[in-house]
């Protein structure tokens, strides 16, 4: 008896320490190819505006990234007098967490994640719904002008544009017919290869999807929350070393995660573009990781070259033009999967 | 003790914990935040009896949606605390005594009760070769069709009550219109004039 009950928590620990394990080597991963992605940003804003971006740490700045973290570390924290202390700490943990938790459930490869659950693509909507709550708590703790009006703006806004990205989620998931996210990718396979993946069938839904998703993660031209002729840094005006550090951590992880998603949920995952023999080598995390750059190469030239909205702008956009057109197109695809058969069993 | 159970003691010792910082708390924004805290382990606990459809749902709507509307609404409000608290003991025997019926009326409701005659057997067990997503959906929009239609009547006719209570329009207010805006032409917004020189315009 109490054999079986020592070889059951020596089991136990040993499951907990493959995931703490698989948890460790993604984050890992992660962060560095984060640190890169900031990089590219700033090289690819650099480029389109002829201009060379970080060249001096390591060839061809290869290493500002790091330089970027070293300097952040060392410097002081400052905590204003005014604020509440707690939640003014307590928030870029919270956005900085939020953001990492999301990749528990992103396939990178066939198998490949650290928790495949049955409800993936609901678990990263709602992690990233949580993450307005670093914004919110941000901007009231510091007591302090500009952070309250950028926290108030930001969360009107990542509220907005969630609602057109669950309609465009719900699409994608009556053609799946699952909410795992491994399922997703699966469904897309298929003999024509690329022309399968729904970013061809659902192709306003894909626009919509990358529209929302760079409201959703405060990127420009949506950027409202931190605009810097208006609001000085928005939310972040207080912050300074590590915290701040955290906020930008989290807010590529963020992007990261969004990029993933598209590449999810539109492009076919870890699915090779032609399933014939050239392409069909190369193992699948490189063509996720190829996907997912190719997204937020997207990101970047769009933060480099359209211009800054104005918020009416952004709230119109959100519920009168993304909201109409999610909703009709989920009974419009409905309808379709119905009427022509095409809809998956309830199986999975 | 599995790890279950130790994941149950802690998703629960911290929902009671916060609940009851819910109502300790002196700072309104506490409060909620402490609610949201609250509402995060719930959803832990679905997680745990294998709801899991659910406390995303729960995550997504509540945590995700109304708290942050909420919180929103607390944020601006200028709550003056002192006076808060002034009058809570006057307040306190009422509400001691609201709170000791209310306990009595649970223990007699729940202290008698019992299933009756085949309630037990008519929950069907859960297939387990489904999730719980296509669980719901098969009794969500099949037994019970009328009664998510009503509710959505329901909260339909909340939401038009809430724009038609608080739409004004006010007279003297300048609006945009977005159609008329983008609707402009470099004829109509500019005029090129030939400036002779030393005249001006």
């Amino acid at each position: 008896m109490t054999e079986t009950v020592t070889t059951t928590w020596f089991d136990t620990l040993i499951h907990v320490l493959i995931i703490v394990a698989q948890s460790l080597g993604l984050l890992v991963g992660l962060l560095i190819i984060v640190a890169y992605v900031l990089l590219a940003d700033r090289k690819i804003w650099a480029a389109v505006q002829l201009r060379r971006g970080p060249n001096v740490v390591g060839p061809f700045g290869l290493f500002q990234s790091f330089a970027d973290l070293i300097k952040f570390v060392l410097k002081e924290p400052v905590v204003p007098d005014g604020s509440n202390k707690g939640l003014f700490l307590l928030a870029p943990f919270v956005t900085c967490l939020l953001a990492l938790a999301a990749w528990a459930v992103i396939p990178i490869s066939d198998g490949w994640m650290v928790a495949d659950i049955n409800v993936g693509v609901l678990y990263i909507f709602a992690i990233s719904s949580l993450g307005i709550y670093g914004v919110i708590m941000a901007g009231w703790a510091s007591n302090s002008k500009y952070p309250f009006l950028s926290a108030l703006r930001a969360a009107a806004q990542m509220v907005s544009y969630e609602v057109s990205i669950g309609f465009v989620i719900v699409t994608v998931l009556m053609c799946a017919g699952s909410l795992n996210l491994s399922a997703i990718v699966e469904a897309q396979n298929g003999p024509l290869g690329m022309f399968q993946w729904y970013w061809l069938p659902l192709f306003p839904m894909f626009v919509i999807f990358f529209i929302s998703a760079l409201a959703e993660t405060n990127r420009p031209p949506f950027d409202l929350g931190e605009a810097e002729s208006e609001l000085v840094a928005g939310f972040m005006v207080e912050y300074g070393s590590t915290p701040y550090m955290m906020f930008m951590l989290g807010e590529y992880v963020a992007i990261m995660t969004m990029c993933a998603l598209t590449a999810i949920l539109f492009m076919g995952g870890w699915l090779p573009p032609f399933p014939i023999a050239p392409f069909t080598w190369v193992p699948g995390i490189v063509w996720f990781l190829l996907k997912v750059l190719l997204v937020f190469f997207m990101f970047a030239m769009v933060k480099a070259m359209v211009p800054r909205y104005r918020y009416d702008q952004l709230m119109r956009l959100g519920w009168k033009v993304f909201l109409p057109i999610s909703l009709v197109m989920v009974v419009v695809v409905a309808s379709v999967l119905h009427f022509t058969g095409l809809a998956p069993g309830a199986g999975g | 003790m599995s790890l279950a159970a130790l994941f149950f003691y802690l998703f629960a010792g911290v929902a009671v914990a916060s609940a009851f910082m819910v109502i300790a708390s002196r700072n309104p924004v506490h409060s909620v935040l402490f609610l949201i805290l609250a509402f995060v382990n719930a959803a832990g606990l679905f997680i745990l009896i294998g709801a899991e459809y659910l406390a995303m749902l729960l995550v997504v709507v509540y945590v995700g949606a109304v708290a942050v509307l909420f919180l929103f609404v607390v944020m601006m409000l200028d709550v003056d605390f002192v006076e808060l608290r002034q009058g809570f003991l006057q307040y306190l025997p009422v509400g001691v005594l609201i709170g000791l019926v209310f306990l009595a009326e649970l223990v007699l409701v729940f202290g008698s009760w019992t299933f009756g005659q085949g309630v037990t057997g008519a929950v069907a067990a859960a297939p387990s070769d489904v999730t719980n997503a296509v669980q719901i959906g098969r009794v969500l929009y099949t037994d019970y069709v009328y009664f998510f239609q009503a509710a959505a009547m329901i909260l339909l006719v909340a939401m038009i009550g809430a724009i038609v209570l608080t739409l004004r329009h006010k007279p003297n207010v300048k609006r945009q219109s977005i159609p008329v805006q983008n609707a402009r032409t470099k004829q109509m917004a500019m005029d090129v004039v030939k400036v002779p020189s030393g005249k001006g315009l």
